[in-house]
């Protein structure tokens, strides 16, 4: 499959009046393909595009291992529509490096062994992506004990991360590394922007 | 998933009529429920009407009340500085639901139409009047350890399942909403669901192609001093077992107002009159949050599995007008 242009995949069912040509924006490139309405943008991902990052765990809302960024806001791709995501970045597990480059969520989780079997990892990685993105505006959780004072990124306590991460299971039990991850890279950004601000706190 | 038609509406009363006019046809905007469901065929509508494009996404902030759009996300709602200033418990409810990613999708409209969790209603070989009219209720004598203590009626006994509505239904809340023949209508949040008794079939005074468009949230002198506490099997990401949802008006140490909301525990979202009744005119202590307690839950009916709700759901109204009377106490000094 050649990358950087416009992709057009053909319909494999001979009944093609029950398709629809959608135009998808994943990973910063457009595809052109024929869908079922019924498809959910997971199975597209999957199936049409060959971007089995995400995975398909429950396929019904409930583990997270689906996970993707539709412009930049973490959802469930087994719970959406591929047919309704039209005009929406969609970003994946395979779109987050920049070239050979891994963002520093994905070396987090390498060096933090924030993973067993990998199963659940790429939904993950983008959930704990988008806690950053999140986190950055302050907004607060279940767990925040007052919703108009909520904490900033390097604020986030062990409990505000598990909580937050909460959307992800994890069968195999990381929680403690995938915790420890989260920080590692929350530190990482935090640390560069503002040594000299975090050695002040506490 | 049986197949259907995909639709994008142009405007809102293109919507109505598109739905209005088919029978099988419906809204669909967050999909975390509609999906879910259609994939398991307890839903199989032959037409989906995308009302997402709609312009229903705004917060718009008055003095005295907030109106959200029907398509207003979960989340987005949830971390709107005036919510959480003015209506600290509908913040804390929707924080309190699913998932950061489900919060994203799900929408202000669809939260307030979600189907219940019921086990016998999302499987298709098992008997539900909600599902199948008339064909029974497998849940009354079947595992009913979810099934709610509030509400119910020979027919059914299944719980609303929406922390954001438990909310609502202890403030003052309107939903506005647009029909087919282009009127709209203006329907008290506490009017707008229906008990099962022997139509639980019909869930909202919605008729067909009516569609929700905005929530008005009017500021009441209890709704800044509130709170939700939640009562769940796990930690995070799992519906309530019991939640109260309570907003108190004080006037030294005595209540001048109260608001009470109850979920997890009633087949629609519970504004328990009696319980505020209880408290009302009364000294903010614990004796008079047990008494709101016992009046709040002395018509329930329990089923083999779930009489614990009784006295769980107790100790979480109970819990709940304690930890906002710390949090008052700890603001006021």
């Amino acid at each position: 499959m050649s990358p950087n242009h416009v992709q057009e995949i053909p319909t494999e069912s001979a009944s093609s009046s029950d398709k629809l040509n959608v135009e998808l924006k994943v990973n910063r490139k457009t595809h052109k393909i024929q869908i079922d309405p019924r498809s959910t943008l997971l199975d597209v991902l999957r199936e049409q595009l060959n971007l089995t990052g995400a995975k398909k765990g429950c396929d019904q809302g409930q583990c997270g291992a689906c996970t993707v960024l539709a412009d930049g806001k973490r959802v469930l791709s087994c719970l959406s529509l591929a047919v309704a995501q039209q005009g929406t970045e969609i970003t994946t597990i395979e779109g987050l490096a920049d070239g050979e480059q891994l963002h520093p969520m994905q070396s987090a989780f390498m060096e933090c062994d924030g993973f067993q079997c990998g199963y659940c990892t790429p939904g993950q990685i983008i959930s704990a992506v988008a806690l950053m993105n999140e986190s950055a505006d302050a907004v607060p959780s279940h767990v925040t004990p007052d919703v108009l004072h909520a904490p900033g990124l390097a604020d986030l306590s062990d409990e505000e991360i598990r909580e937050r991460m909460s959307g992800n299971i994890c069968r195999c039990g990381a929680y403690p590394n995938i915790v420890d991850a989260v920080k590692h890279a929350r530190d990482a950004q935090s640390g560069n922007a503002a040594k000299t601000g975090k050695a002040g706190k506490k | 998933m049986k197949p259907f038609r995909y639709v994008q509406s142009s405007g809102v009363q293109d919507a109505t009529r598109h739905v209005g006019g088919q029978a099988e046809s419906v809204f669909f905007a967050g999909g975390t429920t509609l999906i879910d469901l259609m994939k398991i065929h307890v839903l199989q509508p032959s037409e989906l009407v995308d009302v997402n494009q709609l312009p229903l996404s705004s917060i718009e902030v008055s003095d005295k009340s907030i109106r959200v759009g029907a398509n207003v996300r979960n989340s987005e709602l949830a971390w709107h500085v005036a919510i959480r200033e003015r209506f600290p418990v509908l913040s804390e409810a929707l924080l309190a639901g699913a998932s950061t990613q489900i919060r994203n999708m799900a929408t202000t409209a669809g939260n307030i139409m979600q189907k219940t969790r019921c086990p016998y209603y999302r499987d298709i070989a098992s008997a539900c009047n909600k599902r199948v009219p008339g064909s029974g209720c497998d849940a009354i004598e079947g595992y009913n350890k979810g099934q709610a203590v509030l509400g119910t009626s020979d027919h059914c006994i299944a719980t609303f399942p929406s922390d954001m509505c438990t909310a609502l239904a202890m403030l003052d809340v309107t939903v506005i909403t647009a029909r087919p023949d282009g009127s709209t209508r203006k329907i008290a949040f506490t009017d707008f669901h229906l008990l099962p008794g022997k139509t639980p079939e019909r869930e909202t005074v919605l008729e067909h192609g009516e569609m929700i468009s905005h929530v008005e949230l009017a500021d009441t002198p209890s709704s800044r001093n509130s709170h939700y506490l939640k009562v769940r099997d796990r930690a995070s990401y799992e519906f309530a077992l019991a939640s109260a949802a309570v907003g108190l008006e004080l006037d030294g140490k005595t209540i001048k107002n109260a608001r009470v909301g109850l979920g997890g525990i009633a087949t629609k979202p519970w504004r328990s009159v009696e319980a505020e009744r209880a408290l009302i005119g009364k000294p903010a202590n614990t004796d008079t949050y047990k008494a709101a307690a016992e009046a709040a839950l002395a018509s329930a009916k329990t089923y083999e599995h779930n009489a614990f709700k009784v006295p769980l759901a107790k100790r979480t109204l109970i819990e709940a007008l304690e930890e906002l009377m710390a949090q008052h106490q700890a603001k006021t000094k």
